[in-house]
């Protein structure tokens, strides 16, 4: 765990994901401010739960996201549009074969 | 419209030089031609990036000021049914204030910053907020015509370029459908009343309706922004076709409580279907961005306020979690 | 019914959504002066959830009393010495610290009483009570928090939470009070006893306090009335301002 930081004047900020439902994911839906993680989740249900939007919250401290760069976006991503071998239509199954 | 502070004129004089486009440049516009949206992570140029910050933080400072006319009447409320609404109405603006200033935020820029420009009067906000609320009826021309001219624009915003902008606006135009709807049903309830209700709504229409047309800025011939803005996609109308596009609108509901609006030069052309309109008091305008409008220093001197008064309870919770944590730290070590 | 019963009932119902309605009113007038973008949403949330409450309860007690007074009827034409509210509710809000303080003593009878009164031999108040508790625990959650955080936050916010604690703390023996009409509904099974929701409200404060680092104030003397219609000079204010409209056009609609 990190020294509590206590020179910050502005309360640090969180993000916030929201599963709308059981059986769907976390979804991210924005950010907040708050003093500390118990602080974070309760405005979470203030800011971003006012019309029943979720059931379940996750906050999460914005400086603990580790994010990959865009500009390594094509070494990342692009690699895996090639690999057709990966989705089930790549092979060739006669017409005959059921339950496949 | 909230940002209208933006493509005067006046405030920035002159043009920045132009500079050497460069083959970022080129490709950046190339994804915003193509409909790509822009990530907070992405190149950018600089003045797209500052063009969005002070765009995003004068449409979240809009929503925070535009909460005290309003909240106005909260306490006076003439009903139960009225004070909830009224009460949902006002937190919904902070809400979207506050997803304004998160969408700011991941441009770079922390919040205490954005709000210090506000409380020190650099930042600029809406004209609209700086109009006074003194009856009841106010409160319905606000959801009614400010509501609905906010609508006219941040529906286009919603395809906004910038990802967290435009996902912002999804949010904020998804819970401010109810806004306009409220305030219309408030004065339907005044213009169908008694003689003194009616009396107040027509007051307050004759009010708001001027500088509701404001909203949507400079004509734009005397819009200082609006080109760049476009190619951007930060901008997908111009003050003037949305500004048209309000008034085609509002016209007839205007009729339909047996209100006038007030403008003996409003008329339909029948060949274009348009609404005719009279001309705009810039005059006006330009005075109230400058800070002389009615309630220019009251707005401010009450977000001060707040702010100043809510020093030592921030501090505290700073300090209260602080403390904790050196707890949690103590324990663990 | 007992008119004897019904009589009781209408008053507490009464009691209970003046409470509402006074406190709710009081939270609402931070709309747009909270200490934080966050906190300001997250009271009007208290205040909308407790203006709900008043609704449901004040729409109840004009049914109960049968003359054909609805929710506005009772909270815009009736005057200082018809409200019923505790008058910890009509304490103005000061500043944060005690405004948090007056919603901490407030929410924890609340999520006592609430608790007890879904299970109320009355259906109506049971319904209520079972909707209202959901959202009661909730805002006890927030205002103890926030307690603990005050008290056990900077000098300055401990002085001011120990402060405002001292300054309220006369008005909590009201919440607890006893009469005639209270122990009929006590006896038929439609309102909790009293004296139980001031051991689990005991329980509650004193735990939070400790938590907080603040010292619980001695049970001195206790501020009365509001249940009898005799209360603070605060409220005559919050009903001019909030009453305005309907005294000022009467005929009117809304």
């Amino acid at each position: 765990m990190a020294p509590p930081n206590t020179d910050r004047k502005d309360w640090p900020l969180f993000e916030i994901f929201i599963r709308p439902k059981n059986g769907l994911s976390h979804k991210h839906v924005g950010s907040l401010h708050a003093a500390d993680a118990r602080m974070a989740l309760d405005n979470a249900r203030d800011v971003y739960t006012r019309r029943g939007e979720g059931v379940s919250i996750w906050a999460v401290p914005a400086a603990s996201i580790a994010a990959s760069d865009p500009s390594e976006k094509a070494s990342l991503f692009e690699p895996a549009d090639d690999k057709i071998y990966r989705h089930p239509t790549f092979y060739d199954i006669p017409a005959a074969v059921k339950n496949i | 419209m909230y940002t209208q502070g933006l493509d005067s004129k006046t405030e920035h004089g002159t043009q920045p030089p132009p500079r050497l486009v460069t083959a970022e440049d080129n490709r950046f516009q190339e994804r915003v031609d193509a409909e790509e949206k822009i990530e907070p992570r992405d190149w950018m140029p600089e003045g797209y990036r500052r063009t969005l910050v002070r765009q995003i933080s004068q449409h979240a400072h809009s929503e925070i000021v535009g909460m005290l006319p309003e909240g106005n009447w909260i306490t006076r409320a003439p009903s139960l049914r009225r004070k909830v609404a009224l009460l949902a109405k006002v937190q919904d603006e902070g809400g979207h204030g506050l997803y304004l200033y998160s969408a700011a935020e991941t441009l770079g820029v922390s919040r205490d910053e954005l709000v210090e420009q506000l409380l020190s009067g650099k930042a600029k906000y809406s004209s609209i907020f700086n109009y006074p609320t003194p009856t009841w009826a106010d409160i319905g021309a606000i959801g009614w015509l400010v509501d609905g001219a906010a609508i006219m624009n941040q529906v286009p915003l919603c395809r906004c370029s910038y990802g967290p902008y435009a996902r912002a606006m999804v949010r904020i135009c998804r819970e401010e459908s109810f806004h306009q709807r409220q305030g219309y049903e408030l004065m339907l309830a005044l213009a169908t009343g008694t003689a003194e209700q009616k009396r107040m709504a027509q007051d307050a229409l004759n009010r708001w309706w001027w500088p509701a047309l404001m909203m949507f800025g400079p004509s734009d011939d005397q819009s200082a922004h609006s080109a760049q803005n476009m190619a951007w996609k930060i901008k997908r109308f111009s003050n003037d076709e949305l500004r048209q596009r309000f008034v085609d609108a509002t016209v007839p509901q205007a009729e339909f409580l047996g209100l006038t609006i007030p403008d003996p030069d409003l008329r339909l052309d029948p060949e274009s279907g348009h609404h005719r309109f009279g001309a705009i008091d810039w005059t006006e305008f330009n005075e109230i961005l400058k800070g002389n409008g009615p309630c220019n220093r009251e707005r401010i001197e009450a977000r001060r306020k707040a702010w100043d008064e809510g020093a030592w309870v921030r501090e505290a919770a700073s300090a209260h979690a602080a403390k904790r944590a050196a707890r949690a730290l103590k324990k663990a070590g | 019914m007992s008119t004897d019963r019904q009589q009781a009932l209408f008053g507490y119902a009464l009691r209970l959504g003046d409470t509402s309605l006074v406190l709710g009113h009081r939270l609402s007038e931070w709309c747009g002066h909270a200490p934080e973008l966050e906190e300001d949403i997250a009271l009007t949330n208290v205040a909308l959830d407790l203006v709900g409450h008043a609704r449901l309860l004040l729409s109840y007690a004009g049914e109960i009393e049968g003359k054909g007074r609805d929710e506005d009827r009772l909270a815009y034409r009736r005057d200082v010495f018809d409200y019923r509210n505790h008058l910890l509710a009509e304490q103005p809000n000061r500043d944060f610290g005690h405004t948090i303080v007056r919603q901490f003593l407030h929410d924890s009878w609340a999520v006592e009483l609430y608790g007890r009164l879904a299970a109320s031999a009355d259906p109506t108040l049971a319904g209520i009570a079972a909707k209202a508790v959901k959202e009661v625990r909730y805002h006890v959650r927030h205002s103890a928090d926030w307690l603990i955080r005050l008290g056990d936050g900077t000098d300055v916010s401990r002085a001011r939470v120990a402060d405002a604690l001292e300054r309220l703390w006369s008005y909590t023996g009201e919440m607890f009070e006893r009469d005639a009409a209270e122990d009929t509904l006590v006896a038929a099974g439609i309102a909790p006893d009293p004296a139980e929701l001031r051991t689990a409200w005991n329980t509650r404060v004193a735990a939070v306090l400790e938590e907080a680092t603040l010292d619980r104030p001695t049970d001195g003397w206790m501020q009365k009335g509001g249940r009898r219609g005799e209360h603070s000079e605060h409220l005559g204010y919050l009903l001019a301002e909030m009453q305005f409209l309907p005294r000022a056009y009467p005929d009117a609609v809304w």
